[in-house]
């Protein structure tokens, strides 16, 4: 505590963290291309159809996965529905305060929307309940605990991991309801890991998985969303550019984090 | 008053839930704790005392209060819509009247001191459950403090008085059907937020109100416990 906390990272850190770089070196020790230790912790909230808490070193998230019914959209009459939000509490950071959702939020929750969806991970056609009347909504919804830089990464993992751990609760068709206490099966996904990995632009740096202090010194950043390879989703962020030769660079290391993440996440799922 | 009624979880009329209690979850902040009543788990954080934005907010005699409750959209069976609400607003309110009694913030003119609460599971008691949490929290942060604060939920069912209802009880419809008396007091016994849902006499609410005063002093030892371990006495870091 105290009266005027510097919650910015100063210029001085700023240098400091590129000097570091330039000898392939970061503060916690880690290379340039290596995650966090990542803790995947399953089933944190019992009301929820699937949700899962997700720790990237100090950073951590909760994500819920909700399902209701709704009519569908007219252009898919016959598919379920996807709602992706996510919430930046004030809770997890001084930075955060309150009031309208502010653009990261935003920009989170549709980043991991379309991953979701442009993946197919979701199989959207078998959560329709009656063509053109009924579906089922899921909603994935994302909340900090901790932001220590990456939340992005981490809300990707977490909503994977939720979707992976749900279950679609019993829809009673007389009464026309939802019974929250009773569940027909797993939630139909297909064999997929659908994260979203980042990869910063700090100097002529790539690093991933940035804490805190790296992510505000970063310069540019993509964001890729994949699954064995294939990519589904991408955003470049932030007003820094990428050469051609630093984005295939970039999707070298996304291939190589992804790979990590799949073993790392999929082995404390279990 | 002693009916034949039974809980359904089989517990005595006196007894709380399973509950524990946890302090040091959220490193960013300044204080945090966590607070688990059966199902029901909300966490706090405390931010400040920082200065006050925006300025004419700001109180030249002593430092704010300022508590927000939120309850996570999947933390219900029917998702709730994410954000602030009538009710998540009045929650705070009533918690920031909970906590200040025991605040010493005369010392903190033109700041604020921030608490965030978060509710991740719910099962009935969130409101008390967060003001243990956010009390705690607000211990851990260093903030002067007179006394602590303890709170928990009597409920009448038909006619019999409980402590700690559930979700199950609260919806309880038979007879005189459920009474819910959110209850905080100080561990000297000054009541600091006090709320009524239902149909009960003063006799019986001063009944609940004795309940509620010794289930306090079983939440207190737990959160006094949890603030003490705490303290690393070993001299390390954090």
């Amino acid at each position: 505590m105290g009266g005027e906390e510097i919650d910015i990272t100063t210029k001085v850190t700023a240098e400091r963290i590129k000097k570091y770089l330039e000898q392939g070196k970061r503060f916690d020790g880690r290379k340039t291309d290596e995650f966090r230790n990542i803790i995947v912790e399953p089933n944190v909230s019992n009301k929820a159809e699937g949700s899962v808490k997700v720790k990237v070193g100090k950073t951590e998230v909760i994500v819920g996965v909700k399902m209701e019914t709704a009519t569908p959209y007219p252009d898919s009459p016959n598919k379920g529905n996807l709602m992706v939000t996510a919430e930046f509490l004030p809770l997890s950071s001084s930075r955060i305060e309150l009031g309208p959702p502010k653009f990261d939020s935003i920009e989170t929750g549709r980043i991991i929307d379309r991953i979701i969806r442009e993946s197919k991970f979701i199989e959207l056609e078998k959560l329709c309940i009656k063509e053109g009347e009924k579906v089922w909504t899921v909603f994935i919804d994302i909340y900090t605990i901790n932001d220590d830089g990456n939340i992005l990464d981490a809300a990707g993992i977490g909503a994977v991991a939720a979707l992976k751990l749900a279950k679609v609760p019993k829809y009673d068709e007389e009464k026309e309801k939802v019974d929250y206490k009773e569940y027909t099966g797993k939630l139909p996904l297909k064999e997929m890991n659908p994260f979203t990995i980042t990869v910063h632009k700090i100097g002529k740096h790539l690093i991933v998985d940035p804490t805190r202090e790296e992510e505000d010194v970063s310069e540019a950043r993509i964001s890729v969303g994949s699954s064995e390879g294939i990519i589904h989703s991408l955003q470049k962020g932030n007003s820094g550019c990428f050469s051609a030769e630093e984005i295939k660079k970039c999707f070298e290391i996304v291939e190589k984090s992804w790979k990590e993440l799949f073993k790392k996440v999929n082995a404390q799922l279990k | 008053m002693t009916s034949n009624f039974k809980r359904p979880d089989g517990r005595k009329f006196d007894e709380l839930r399973e509950f524990e209690a946890k302090v040091g979850i959220v490193p960013n902040a300044d204080g945090s704790a966590m607070y688990r009543s059966g199902e029901t788990i909300a966490i706090a954080a405390v931010y400040g005392p920082k200065k006050m934005h925006p300025q004419h907010s700001q109180n030249p005699e002593k430092g704010t209060l300022r508590c927000t409750y939120n309850m996570n959209s999947f933390s219900v069976s029917e998702r709730i819509r994410p954000g602030p609400s009538r009710r998540s607003t009045e929650i705070s309110k009533i918690t920031e009247w909970a906590l200040e009694p025991v605040l010493m913030l005369d010392k903190f003119q033109n700041m604020v001191v921030d608490v965030h609460i978060n509710i991740i599971q719910a099962d009935a008691g969130t409101r008390c459950a967060g003001i243990n949490a956010a009390a705690m929290a607000l211990a851990h942060a260093g903030i002067p403090m007179k006394d602590m604060v303890s709170s928990v939920s009597v409920g009448k069912l038909d006619k019999t008085i409980v402590v700690d209802l559930s979700k199950e009880e609260e919806d309880y419809e038979e007879g005189e059907g459920p009474t819910d008396i959110p209850i905080s007091m100080t561990h000297s016994g000054d009541i600091t937020h006090f709320q009524l849902d239902g149909k009960i006499d003063s006799k019986q609410l001063m009944e609940a109100v004795e309940l509620a005063k010794k289930s306090c002093e079983q939440i207190y030892e737990v959160q006094k416990k949890a603030l003490k371990d705490s303290i690393d006495l070993t001299g390390g870091e954090d």
